[in-house]
């Protein structure tokens, strides 16, 4: 496989070439430890282009003010820009409404959201959540204190040794005491791609809401929610090229209508009085206090980045690259890959002999390239795998193949250290 | 800006044989039946997680000393140096090589103005990590687990 095959060419006159981006992302311009950077870390969190830190300091030098609140020049500015921003991130979805694009703090938030303002209220003794052995953490502990809170029960449906979820037990596990089924879209350690068409359908026949962790899936394909059809979609900034500290949660407005609120305070009201309070309309409800307004600016810009792209475009050309790591990798002597999915996205977790993750991570680290090492925040399964950790590398719109080709002649140095 | 070869020999500090002997072939690996004093070290940043046994018997002097989990080849080798260190000392002086031994690694103090009066020995092999700042913690881990053990702490020792 030759870059040239990778970098695709222009049918689209609107969609610009991806092989040229790298060069909008300041921080891989830059030397580490008298290398120039490799950064294979994107699914822990992604580097920002020039559009995204510059709209942020813009915004800073010039329309800073709180939203909704001040008759004044600047507070329109900034009303119209966070609202400007929530338009095209749910268009970037396919949201089928702006009221169901909420802001949160993050994917973490989001699912937190849910569990609590979504499901606790109705959840008794004898209920399940369903959840996957692939989960993240923050897919995971929301639903054990939401069931701690309720007695209901938190249910596991399988995977197989390639990582990918068993879709017949899941099916099995789907009965009327499922109140929710909250799935990853794409796996964060094993790279999975789950087949939520099917998994969405199944629950849907059985009238089982369905919640996807969208944080690995939305900077690498195409997220469609009105195409999907899930009940809930979670995902982070900071993940796709934005700011840390603001994500997006959306949710069907039939659902979001009925939910109470989150967490009480300012713009979240329509009216207070002791007796009482009126709620905001959507999806005000969800945005108690003086939201991420920068946050949110900085998430549209990038979503205005990434579409100048295309998600299809992106999809393709990380997949090739995906499978170009992948091959590389077992070029190497002693390579295990933790992640064999079929189909899979952006992530290959691996070992390499018996070097601890942690140690690889730093001779890595000493060579400019950074990889995540250690269990991922995905604890059940580095135990399904019986190991304590991986080192994973994961691949954005950025990376190329001499990305992978200093990662392969990095793990070289490793063995060279450790059979000294 | 380091130079490359720069980074070459602190990779080589870091990685000395004495450090990658003892994570290959950990001294006193295993568990102790009959331990009076353990502790746990967990180090949640990479999952390192260290199970120190002691015996130490009525006069405050450590009999015998072992060690089980996993963990990377700082922490798996500051572990095994550990037990090398402590077996047949007081615990009041294995303190003292623990207090030494983090002041040093964490850069509080230097070889020079070191006036602890002990003499770390194969312990200065783990100097490698200050050139690592996050890897401190691997090579404290098991000490941190021995001042739990003797304090008799019933919680797990950790890093953070």
């Amino acid at each position: 496989m030759s870059k040239q095959n990778i970098s695709l060419t222009n049918a689209n006159d609107d969609v610009v070439d991806i092989a040229s981006c790298r060069a909008d992302f300041p921080a891989l311009s830059q030397n580490i430890n008298g290398h120039s950077i490799t950064f294979l870390d994107s699914a822990a969190s992604s580097q920002q282009p020039a559009v995204v830190i510059d709209t942020v300091s813009e915004y800073g030098r010039h329309d800073h003010a709180n939203v909704h609140r001040g008759v004044y020049t600047l507070s329109h500015r900034a009303t119209e820009a966070y609202e400007g921003a929530r338009d095209r991130i749910g268009a970037f979805i396919n949201a089928a409404s702006r009221s169901e694009v909420i802001y949160t703090s993050g994917t973490t938030e989001s699912i937190n959201l849910v569990a609590q303002s979504f499901c606790r209220p109705v959840l008794q003794r004898g209920d399940k959540i369903l959840i996957t052995h692939l989960e993240h953490h923050s897919n995971i502990v929301p639903w054990q204190l939401v069931c701690e809170q309720t007695g209901a029960e938190l249910v596991v449906a399988p995977i197989n040794d390639r990582g990918e979820v068993e879709l017949d037990a899941l099916i099995a596990q789907l009965d009327e005491t499922v109140k929710m089924l909250a799935v990853a879209h794409v796996s964060n350690a094993l790279g999975t791609i789950l087949p939520l068409p099917k998994i969405i359908a199944e629950a849907h026949s059985r009238d089982i809401p369905v919640l996807i962790d969208g944080a690995q899936a939305v900077p690498h394909m195409p997220v469609d929610m009105q195409d999907l059809d899930c009940d809930f979609y979670a995902f982070s900034a900071h993940k796709m090229f934005g700011p840390t500290g603001t994500g997006i949660l959306y949710g069907k407005e039939s659902h979001l209508d009925k939910m109470p609120p989150y967490q009480g305070g300012g713009d979240m009201i329509l009216e207070v009085r002791f007796e009482g309070t009126t709620y905001n309309e959507l999806p005000y409800k969800f945005e108690a206090g003086t939201p991420n307004i920068s946050g949110a600016i900085g998430l549209g810009a990038a979503v205005d980045y990434l579409t100048k792209f295309g998600m299809d475009q992106v999809s393709r050309y990380e997949s090739e690259l995906l499978a170009y790591l992948t091959e590389q990798l077992q070029t190497v002597d002693g390579v295990r890959l933790i992640g064999t999915a079929e189909r899979k996205a952006s992530v290959q977790s691996f070992l390499l002999d018996d070097i601890h993750p942690h140690d690889l991570g730093t001779i890595l680290d000493n060579q400019g390239i950074a990889v995540r090492t250690g269990h991922h925040c995905a604890m059940p399964v580095m135990e399904f795998y019986g190991i304590s950790g991986t080192a994973r590398a994961s691949l954005a719109l950025y990376n190329n193949q001499a990305d992978v080709d200093a990662l392969v002649d990095g793990l070289g140095k490793a063995k060279d250290i450790f059979t000294a | 800006m380091t130079s490359m070869a720069n980074n070459n020999d602190e990779l080589r500090e870091l990685y000395r044989e004495l450090i990658l002997d003892h994570a290959r072939s950990p001294r006193h690996f295993g568990k102790l039946a009959d331990a009076t004093h353990t502790a746990e070290g967990i180090n949640p940043l990479c999952g390192d997680k260290l199970k120190m046994y002691f015996q130490i018997d009525a006069d405050n002097c450590i009999s015998d000393a072992r060690f089980e989990g996993s963990g990377c080849a700082i922490s798996v080798a500051s572990a095994s140096l550990l037990t090398d260190t402590v077996i047949g000392l007081k615990t009041q002086d294995a303190l003292r090589y623990f207090s030494a031994l983090v002041d040093r690694l964490a850069g509080r103090v230097t070889a020079d103005d070191d006036d602890s009066g002990i003499n770390l020995g194969k312990l200065r092999a783990l100097e490698g990590v200050k050139e690592f700042p996050s890897r401190v913690k691997c090579a404290t881990l098991a000490w941190h687990a021995l001042n739990s053990a003797i304090h008799r702490e019933s919680q797990a020792a950790s890093t953070e």
